[in-house]
């Protein structure tokens, strides 16, 4: 009994000293100091994994984990700058004065080119407009009307229910009136573009006196430095002054372009104003039976969780 | 004396089953009326002056007079 214990504790040392090689262990007993140092193979193989995996790893990035950029920064076009909207927190409102003037602005100057198809009259009333006045807006326009009993389209004045109509007959007369550019649709622009609002109004107000030495101006085009590629079909529309506000505003360029970018906005989001709403709503709502949900957890658990087991041992029977 | 107030409770609200399901139900009403009401006057006020309710006298006005 007693050989064979003396026979075994080496061993089972020699053992534990290998596992625990790596800590501190290893001087604590003489045994150990043979297999402390490695043969030199292992150290080689070691570091040429090493190296193998790190140069792997690095082609790998070279190869595929770089951005990319397929265009130059002119192609890119200058990134638009932050601007504070206020119709743009959580908890605001468009401001519909501002709605007022942008329609104002895009009837009176975007719409001789740019189509806002999406947007039916009536969207306006109530909105930013009374039904009398949104009613002489219909009828200033011509609509087709449903064939007569000769098989005939007559044209009629608009009503309410109409669409605003585009300002070319399809696609090819816009780009014929307009130099080989397609003026885009305005209904969606803000969401359809990177950067919503900020961009558009970069844009509308970025145009600069004379594009900047070096850069090359296309005959027909203009320069815009927020615009990709930096050449625009469209030339400056907003000076100062080209709108009458009915309310007084002073109608400096960025003005109307804030005001037209606001109802850009309102165009491609009608539903801002309730959804917004109805968002703050349900979160108070959601808050408080988060609330009471956590009481109702703690009420039904504070027995479990304060309640304390104790062993007691049986008592042993006397002798 | 909390003892006799949940008593009264209980016995006016809880113990018959169609008056407990009446008191949800019309709990249920009054809580969203007073809920939508507070909320509607919390938002109009943080937003004053920007909505529509807001500016349509405006307009309004002007339409009367031409009228008149």
């Amino acid at each position: 009994m007693l050989a064979r214990s003396a026979l075994c504790v080496p061993s089972r040392a020699i053992a534990r000293q290998s596992l625990g090689k790596t800590t501190t262990r290893a001087s604590s007993t003489a045994a150990g100091a043979e297999s402390a140092s490695s043969p030199f193979y292992l150290t080689l193989t070691a570091s040429l994994a090493t190296a193998a995996a790190a140069g792997s790893a690095a082609w790998y990035y070279h190869l595929y984990g770089q951005e990319a950029f397929a265009s130059t920064p002119a192609e890119e076009g200058l990134h638009a700058t932050q601007y504070p909207w206020v119709h743009e927190r959580f908890n605001k409102t468009f401001d519909h004065g501002a709605l007022r003037r942008g329609f104002q602005v895009y009837r009176e100057v975007c719409a001789s080119c740019h189509s806002l198809t999406r947007v039916p009259w009536r969207s306006f009333v109530g909105t930013m407009h009374t039904v009398d006045e949104m009613k002489a807006f219909a009828e200033e326009n011509e609509y087709d009307t449903e064939p007569n009993d000769q098989g005939e389209i007559e044209k009629r004045p608009g009503k309410l229910s109409d669409y605003i109509p585009s300002p070319y007959k399809n696609e090819e007369a816009a780009r014929a009136a307009n130099g080989g550019a397609l003026p885009p649709d305005l209904s969606l622009i803000i969401k359809g573009r990177h950067g919503g609002c900020n961009y558009v109004f970069s844009l509308l107000t970025g145009y600069p006196d004379e594009p900047p030495a070096g850069a090359s101006v296309a005959e027909g085009m203009n320069f815009n430095p927020y615009f990709p590629g930096t050449g625009i079909a469209m030339g400056r529309v907003l000076f100062d002054g080209v709108v009458e506000y009915e309310d007084g505003t002073p109608a400096t360029t960025s003005q109307m372009a804030k005001d037209v970018v606001e109802f850009l906005n309102w165009t491609a989001e009608p539903e801002m104003d309730d959804r917004k709403k109805m968002g703050v709503k349900s979160v108070a709502l959601l808050t408080g039976l988060f609330a009471i949900s956590v009481w109702i957890k703690r009420y039904k658990w504070a027995p479990i969780k304060t309640r304390k087991i104790v062993y007691s041992p049986p008592v042993a029977p006397r002798r | 004396m909390a003892g006799s107030i949940s008593n009264v409770i209980y016995q006016t609200f809880i113990r018959r089953n169609a008056v407990f399901l009446t008191t949800i139900f019309a709990s249920a009403f009054a809580f969203e009326l007073a809920f939508d009401t507070t909320s509607n006057k919390i938002w109009d006020s943080v937003n004053r002056g920007r909505q529509w309710k807001d500016i349509k006298y405006r307009y309004l006005n002007k339409d009367e007079e031409e009228e008149e």
